[in-house]
């Protein structure tokens, strides 16, 4: 077997140093009946080429992003990866790492993370991040446990833009940890802040809002940062779409204690969902209570300015069943790949980025808009807004795929059973798609409606 | 595996720069002292070249950003030399030996990037609709079902994002079995021995812990466990192989008195690596494991993650499996999303979307690769590397138990008694080898421990250079030579950190103000 260095002459001479007689010698203190004697009934060893050729069978079965017109978001967005970041994050000594407990042979990675956390804090107008949560959803979830902490309160409102996924994922811990949450129910138009703020009382731990939200919808976080504070709770932000905070104001600068992200749109392909990269940013006064990894900056004996993982006495390897989460491996890989693209884009690139995504966006939006049967319902939007059919969209999709174009995601695949959202679907555009694109969606929707 | 020092601090102690070794520029040859890139950056720099545009009819609603993120720019050719050289501060599997106990630091293979990659794989939008990704979908299923062939056990949650992740599908699927039984069950019984994600996710999901010790031979104390069992008890959470590298015997025993006592048996399979192809788990009696597919089946640990955490489940729990998770109803492949449309009462969702696809990718094509034989062979390989380490070192080093170990063996301080050498100080040494240090000081049932893991991937040759390395140097600890250890690593971008200061006051970004 290729990956297996030794050979039958080593085996039986290690196996005369250890003083038993075959491999099985090895397994005696399994009970018996548990030993296998042969291999499982699963196919034998397989050379490169076949195993790429299983796999090579099973991709062409799907229709894919690159060859296909493709307007979905949702929460993951197709943007383009320059070369130089799927090259550098395949170098062996950042792929092959493990987690930088061993700062004196891990300074690559740790400066990464503290560059890391620097971006993040920088996109999300806040003062800290952590060095990545699982991805944005998870993130969420660990914001609103950390405001429970924070305001040793149990009740969580969230708004109804939130992402369906974000919210479920909050909903099975507040299960089992037993905290509440209200909600009112989500509108395609946008949240009613009034509606929102309505909702906040003295026992509200966070306010959790989404901009855009899953709609599309952008948000003043003012006005519920204000209403928030006031009463002891805080505002956590969610964004989904990184790249709109290089042209959209940044929930730290408009009153948000806590930012969790989704950061899949720099440097990480949609790869059918993950794995994904959680970005978490907040105040330092809050920062003991911040669940995940942090680097932090030091010197060594020399006096020469190094990194290390610190205020580990938050986590569960030191703190067991009383640590602030129980994450231990996070996203490193992702968040290395999302470092190196906001690295090569720099202040210019990612406005630059930004107002491209945004400029499109207007144009599809503008398009459809003239279609019979299309209406364009979002006042504001960075990158993705809602559409409403004169048909369900569940199946306006289907024939659009049959078309060969992923023409968006039917809101009824985020909402299941609420009727309200039938025949809306979620149209995102980022600098991948092409006037050609825009048009093939624009005449194939023409056609179905 | 979690933690190298567990809270010990790394002090630095007085080191002596070497005379005669400054350079002007601050580097020293092939090892380049170099900026964070927020001090290298000019105006009017750039690493991607897009055209600006004109926006006719914007709709950002008065909320566009006021103030410049404040990201520096760098052109392409600088970005490629920044991250080269920090890569050059790493130790990976790709530079050497690492030997690192319970983290499973094996070769991996590229094809399995290459694959992930693929187009039609690594392009795929996890909202398509599901006509469009019958591939992707065949893909998780037949990992599915490699897992549970190799574990024997009836069904697969597939969406934790890591092993902490998969503890918790775990627990929270035995927590969702004991409401729905009616019962009310707080305590979780938990090891000495065990990661601290155990009792982490335990306390998780509502329950409290409670330590079972170990016994002198390294494995749960079954007269102890058996007296903590009650109707109060959920489970039990119980690393096998364990964390000091032993197979814990008595498991079957360990299962049927738990489920006598009404209890569930989470098993954490972060060491299923030791046993994979050769001992399936759900014929020890479990109700659910994780596995850390990062560890068992090789997808890279990236500095850190990404991770996955496929959690098999039994018959008992699988009704309570989160969504999403895949099925095959007779025609295609079906991706149930909505707890209302499942057969079962799935507890909840975990993540976003449905799962770590990338890292299930490259497990199958690992898996693919050795086949049933070749893992057999592999789990073989791995237990014989740790044993000959075992055998060869015994005399030198203080062995924490005797008799066969599996994958990974343990020892601890007591051959560094009187030296004023310390597990650390003896792993810090290694650095200065070449080799990556093992665990230390962790589990936490010895004194001071050692913990080696070898895995498969290593030769003979590699095995017998560590070897002879970590005896020459026990040997000049016990000789005395005290100082060499207390200043080790010498040869490292950067010798000892102040790990206590980095606490202390807290330092977690640049700042242009405080760093210009």
């Amino acid at each position: 077997m290729r990956y297996l260095p030794l050979t039958d002459e080593d085996r039986k001479e290690m196996l005369g140093v250890v003083g038993v007689k075959d491999i099985n010698g090895l397994f005696a203190d399994v009970p018996n009946q548990a030993l296998l004697k042969a291999p499982v009934d699963l196919p034998s060893r397989q050379g490169e080429m076949e195993v790429e050729r299983i796999m090579a069978e099973m991709a062409a079965k799907n229709l894919n992003t690159s060859t296909s017109p493709s307007f979905l978001g949702g929460g993951a967005y197709r943007h383009h990866i320059p070369a130089t970041v799927d090259y550098m994050i395949q170098r062996g000594e950042f792929l092959t790492a493990y987690t930088p407990y061993q700062p004196e042979v891990s300074q690559g990675t740790l400066q990464v993370l503290f560059e890391f956390q620097t971006q993040v804090a920088m996109l999300t107008g806040m003062e800290v991040a952590n060095a990545s949560m699982y991805d944005g959803a998870t993130s969420t979830a660990e914001a609103v446990m950390m405001a429970n902490r924070v305001t040793r309160r149990e009740r969580a409102v969230i708004a109804g833009g939130l992402h369906p996924h974000y919210r479920e994922v909050t909903e099975t811990h507040a299960k089992y940890l037993g905290f509440e949450i209200v909600s009112p129910a989500p509108k395609a138009g946008g949240d009613d802040v009034a509606e929102l703020i309505s909702l906040i009382d003295d026992k509200t731990s966070c306010v959790v809002v989404q901009t855009p939200d899953v709609f599309g919808n952008l948000h003043d976080l003012t006005k519920i940062a204000e209403a928030a504070h006031e009463k002891g709770a805080l505002l956590i932000a969610v964004n989904t779409e990184i790249v709109s905070l290089g042209l959209v104001e940044a929930p730290g600068n408009q009153g948000a204690d806590i930012v969790a992200c989704e950061g899949q749109s720099l440097g990480n392909p949609l790869g059918f969902g993950g794995p994904y990269v959680g970005l978490f940013a907040t105040n330092p006064k809050y920062v003991r209570q911040m669940p995940g990894r942090v680097c932090g900056e030091t010197k060594d004996v020399e006096g020469k300015r190094g990194w290390v993982l610190t205020l580990s006495t938050r986590e569960q390897h030191i703190r067991r069943e009383k640590a602030t989460s129980n994450i231990c491996t996070n996203s490193g890989l992702c968040a290395l790949a999302f470092s190196i693209h906001a690295s090569l884009l720099g202040d210019e690139g990612i406005k630059r980025l930004a107002r491209t995504n945004h400029a499109y966006a207007c144009e599809l939006a503008d398009m459809l808009a003239k279609v019979d049967g299309v209406e364009v319902l979002n006042k504001t939007f960075f990158n993705e807004f809602t559409v409403k059919l004169s048909k369900p969209a569940a199946e306006v999709v289907e024939k659009l795929a049959g078309k060969g174009i992923l023409g968006g995601i039917p809101l009824s695949r985020l909402f299941p059973g609420n009727s309200d959202f039938t025949n809306m679907m979620i149209v995102a555009v980022t600098e991948t798609n092409t006037p050609k694109d825009m048009q093939a969606l624009t005449t194939a929707l023409k056609e179905i409606l | 595996m979690a933690d190298m020092s567990q809270g010990r601090t790394n002090v630095p102690v007085a080191g002596s720069q070497q005379p005669g070794t400054a350079t002007i520029s601050g580097s020293k040859g092939l090892e380049f002292d170099e900026p964070l890139i927020f001090e290298m950056g000019e105006e009017g720099r750039t690493g991607v070249d897009i055209n600006p545009v004109e926006i006719s009819n914007e709709r950002l609603g008065g909320l566009a950003r006021k103030e410049n993120v404040g990201l520096p720019g760098l052109s392409e050719p600088q970005i490629v030399r920044h991250y080269t050289r920090l890569s050059q501060k790493n130790y990976g599997i790709d530079s050497g030996f690492y030997p690192l106990g319970s983290c499973t630091m094996k070769h991996n293979p590229r094809i399995n990037e290459k694959i992930a990659r693929m187009q039609g794989l690594g392009d795929l939008h996890p909202l398509q609709p599901q006509s469009t990704v019958q591939g992707a979908l065949e893909l998780i299923d037949t990992l599915a079902h490699w897992l549970k062939t190799l574990t024997n056990m009836p069904a697969v949650a597939m969406s934790p994002a890591a092993g902490a992740h998969g503890e918790l599908c775990g627990m929270m699927a035995i927590a969702a079995a004991i409401t729905a039984r009616g019962e009310n069950r707080t305590r979780v019984l938990v090891p000495e021995s065990a990661h601290g994600t155990n009792p982490a996710t335990a306390a998780a999901c509502g329950f409290t812990v409670d330590s079972i010790p170990a016994n002198d031979k390294g494995r749960v104390d079954i007269a102890a466990f058996k007296a903590k069992l009650g109707p109060d008890v959920a489970g039990i959470m119980l690393t096998n192989p364990n964390t000091c590298g032993l197979f814990e015997n008595d498991i079957i025993e360990i299962a049927d008195a738990i489920h006598e006592a009404g209890g569930y048996f989470y098993c954490d399979g972060a060491n299923l690596n030791a046993i994979c192809g050769r001992v399936r788990p759900g014929d020890l009696g479990i109700d659910c494991m994780h596995i850390n597919l990062h560890k068992t089946f090789s997808t890279p640990h990236g500095g850190g993650g990404p991770g996955a955490g496929p959690t098999v489940l039994s018959e008992a729990l699988a009704p309570f499996a989160p969504v999403p998770y895949v099925i095959h109803d007779g025609n295609a492949f079906k991706l149930v999303e909505d707890a209302n449309e499942s057969d079962g009462v799935p507890f909840g969702r975990l993540k976003g979307y449905h799962g770590q696809m990338g890292m299930f990718t490259r497990a199958l094509a690992f898996m693919m690769s050795h086949g049933s034989d070749g893992l057999m062979q592999a789990s073989g390989d791995a237990v014989l590397n740790a044993n000959y380490l075992r055998a060869s070192l015994g005399d030198t080093l203080s062995v924490s138990f005797d008799g066969l170990c599996m994958h990974e063996v343990l020892f601890d301080d007591r051959f560094l008694k009187d030296t004023d050498v310390s597990t650390l100080d003896f792993a810090k040494a290694m650095i200065d080898e070449g080799f990556h240090p093992m665990t230390m000081y962790f589990p936490l049932v010895v004194h001071g421990a050692l913990l080696m893991e070898p895995t498969e991937s290593e030769s003979k040759e590699t095995l017998d250079l560590y070897i002879k390395t970590v005896r020459g140097l026990a040997d000049k600890a016990k000789a005395g030579d005290a100082e060499f250890f207390h200043s080790a690593p010498r040869h490292t971008p950067r010798r000892r950190l102040d790990e206590t200061a980095a606490a202390r006051s807290p330092v977690l970004r640049w700042k242009p103000e405080t760093n210009e």
